[in-house]
């Protein structure tokens, strides 16, 4: 069904951190940038689509502030990597807690928000502006008790769905939100102290890959389980969807890439889910597996230790 | 990343380096009541309480140059010494045990289990020390306080954090290239087959669930591996099985403990750049060195009654060779202690220095305000 294509040389191996691969397809322009986070550094490769062009860009992150006692956060960035527009950091507690402040799982949401996870469980909601670099805090959401693990926008492209957000905890916590001015959660959906290290939501149904190794499909708003898969032998870190065909790909420690085919009709609540491909990244723990396009005609992965973003191609 | 790594960190490489020398002291033929005071005075050093108390506290991972410093120290402990070359050799083949048993545990907490089997060994050789095992039992008893709440998702970031340390190392040892569990390249083998992780299904089953949260129907699909069912769960406690191979002694007499240098991946000068960048906690590196040092007792260093050299080559001339063609990616670096402008770290380190020249060996310049603290010792 797929087979491999060249891979991209980047300048420094993956680090072992969840959903560690993101890609952007500038269609305008011809090209896709990928990125791939290696300890505190962003790799940033920009690829032609005729194949003969390769940028590469790295980003790190700002020396931390020690005098102010400030965690340095996030950091947002032009889409080539060219000018940083905004940064947020957080106040670090008093005395050193168990667990250093970090961020984890990102997203943008309909309309104009990027949200992004902290390690307290809490959800930062950024405003920003469709004009101008006005960027600015508009809500901080505190459902979650555990760290966010990742979190995702519906991605169908339907403006219908009434949820567009979902959340992800160390807990295997799922909450559902409505964006607006003020985020309204619609759901909790609860983990069995499994944590849930990538979730994806397509047609108002959130998929959601756990350290168990296992898939859940649920459907968003009620909680209701439409679909479990005992997919992989190790912990998953990676789920992505093709919105245009319905496919899904995973990714797990076990070197495991998995394609399967869902079928969703919101309208009768129906949910089905076939396994369609395997690929095996020989003696490699993935930590990324996204599609390149939104047909999942393409996808890439990246491997811990791994310098290189390896991609298939439909046959 | 976690703030509880660092513990894990410091008693499986300790423990690895226990192993090694265990063999090597054998090997070596050095007379057993030498070779247990120095397994002992080692031990006794690695879990001095002051040390303990410092390691336990939550904190970022120190860098690869100061953890590589806290072993130097903690090798010289007793009468035994260690050139240049072995020591290297000892440190790289402890680091590739450790990453090696990171990446194969089943589920991240299975790294608990590691350190327990290490924490089992170390035991087994203080066994007729009574003194001694009551630290190493007070030790399990830290370790099981602060790490058996943890969730499986803290104990995955523990292992990312540790996996980021060891991020780029390639290093072959040559145990490792004989039991096939470690490619040419230096990267390790990872089986697509054997039992699942405890906790997780064999893959291969799809459930479908109408509404009302009836399955509806299943569908089987093929896992591309060759799994078993999940193994029974070691225990957690101070004793039990520990059911998994990972963190037990791999070293005997019979199977030397060799490296290969050349052919290391070409990738493993990148990530001397990323741990150039300066650290700005070597504050806390320092108060960890202080108390560790504070714990070690005044040897006579290389007194030709009681001193004496161990390496881990099997010629001295071996040895030679090894320091000069180390490929420069990979040296070590080890930390060049200067007194901080800070108070505290100040006084304590004044007050240590001062208990060594009270026990009558001479120090170095000690006068000199921004004096080499290694070399202070190197001096006793």
């Amino acid at each position: 069904m797929y087979h491999k294509e060249k891979s991209i040389q980047i300048k420094n191996s993956a680090s072992a951190l969840y959903n560690n691969l993101s890609v952007l397809r500038i269609a305008p322009r011809r090209l896709t940038h990928f990125t791939v986070v290696h300890a505190n550094m962003v790799n940033m490769v920009s690829a032609s689509w005729d194949g003969l062009n390769y940028t590469h860009r790295q980003l790190q992150s700002k020396e931390p502030n020690v005098a102010t006692s400030t965690s340095l956060i996030m950091q947002m960035y032009e889409s080539d990597g060219s000018i940083m527009v905004y940064w947020h950091a957080l106040d670090t507690p008093e005395t050193p807690t168990a667990q250093a402040v970090f961020a984890r799982g990102i997203a943008a949401v309909y309309e104009n928000y990027i949200c992004v996870g902290v390690s307290s469980g809490a959800i930062l909601v950024f405003d920003v502006p469709s004009k101008g670099s006005n960027i600015t805090l508009s809500e901080v959401l505190e459902e979650h008790k555990e760290s966010i693990t990742d979190m995702a926008s519906e991605c169908s492209g339907s403006q219908e769905c009434i949820a567009n957000l979902v959340t992800a905890d160390d807990g295997g916590n799922l909450c559902v939100w409505k964006s607006g001015e003020e985020f309204q959660l619609l759901n909790k959906i609860p983990g069995f102290d499994m944590s849930c290290s990538s979730v994806k939501l397509w047609k108002g149904t959130a998929v959601a890959g756990y350290g168990t190794g296992q898939i859940r499909l649920y459907e968003a708003v009620t909680g209701i389980l439409h679909a479990e898969i005992n997919a992989h032998a190790r912990w998953i870190y990676s789920v992505d969807i093709a919105p245009f065909s319905g496919l899904l790909l995973s990714a797990a420690e076990d070197s495991l890439v998995r394609v399967w085919h869902m079928t969703i009709t919101p309208e009768t609540n129906s949910v089905e889910v076939v396994h369609l491909h395997n690929e095996c990244v020989t003696d490699t723990q993935i930590c990324g597996a996204r599609f390149c396009d939104g047909d999942g005609y393409a996808f890439a992965v990246t491997g811990y230790d791994l310098s290189e973003i390896i991609r298939y191609i439909q046959s | 990343m976690s703030s509880r790594t660092l513990p894990l960190l410091f008693i499986n490489l300790g423990g690895e380096m226990l192993y090694i020398l265990d063999q090597r002291l054998r090997a070596q033929n050095i007379p057993a009541d030498k070779a247990k005071k120095v397994m002992n005075d080692i031990i006794t050093t690695m879990f001095n309480k002051k040390f303990l108390e410092e390691l336990f506290k939550p904190q970022e991972l120190y860098s690869k140059k100061a953890l590589r410093t806290v072993f130097d120290r903690l090798a010289h402990a007793s009468i035994m010494r260690l050139n240049q070359a072995s020591m290297d050799k000892l440190y790289d083949l402890m680091t590739m045990a450790f990453k090696y048993q990171v990446l194969l545990c089943p589920r991240p907490k299975d790294i608990l289990l590691v350190s327990f089997n290490h924490m089992d060994a170390i035991k087994d050789f203080v066994k007729d020390t009574p003194s001694i095992l009551s630290q190493v039992d007070e030790t399990y008893r830290q370790l099981i306080e602060m790490y058996t709440p943890l969730s499986s998702g803290e104990f995955q970031l523990i292992r990312q954090t540790l996996l980021i340390f060891f991020q780029d190392m390639h290093i072959r040892v040559s145990i490792f290239l004989k039991d096939k569990v470690q490619n040419s390249n230096g990267r390790f083998v990872l089986p697509t087959s054997g039992p699942v992780p405890h906790g997780t299904q064999v893959p291969g089953l799809i459930r479908m669930f109408s509404c009302t949260g009836e399955e509806f129907t299943r569908l089987k699909f093929n896992n591309g591996g060759n799994y078993t069912t999940a193994l029974r769960e070691g225990s957690f406690d101070i004793f039990g099985d520990r059911v998994t191979k990972l963190g037990t002694n791999m070293y005997s007499v019979s199977r030397p403990v060799e490296t290969h240098m050349s052919g290391t991946s070409k990738n493993s000068a990148q990530h001397t750049k990323v741990s150039a960048a300066p650290n700005p906690l070597a504050k806390e590196e320092l108060n960890l060195l202080a108390r560790l040092m504070g714990g070690l007792e005044v040897q006579k260093p290389g007194n030709a009654d009681t001193g004496f050299r161990i390496s881990l080559f099997a010629t001295d001339e071996e040895e030679e060779e090894a320091l000069i063609s180390r490929p420069d990616e990979l040296s070590y670096g080890v930390i060049n202690i200067q007194a901080t402008k800070d108070q505290q770290a100040n006084a304590e380190l004044a007050k240590i220095m001062g208990e060594f020249t009270e026990s009558g060996d001479q120090s170095p310049s000690v006068s000199n305000k921004g004096d080499d603290l290694l070399a202070m010792m190197d001096g006793l």
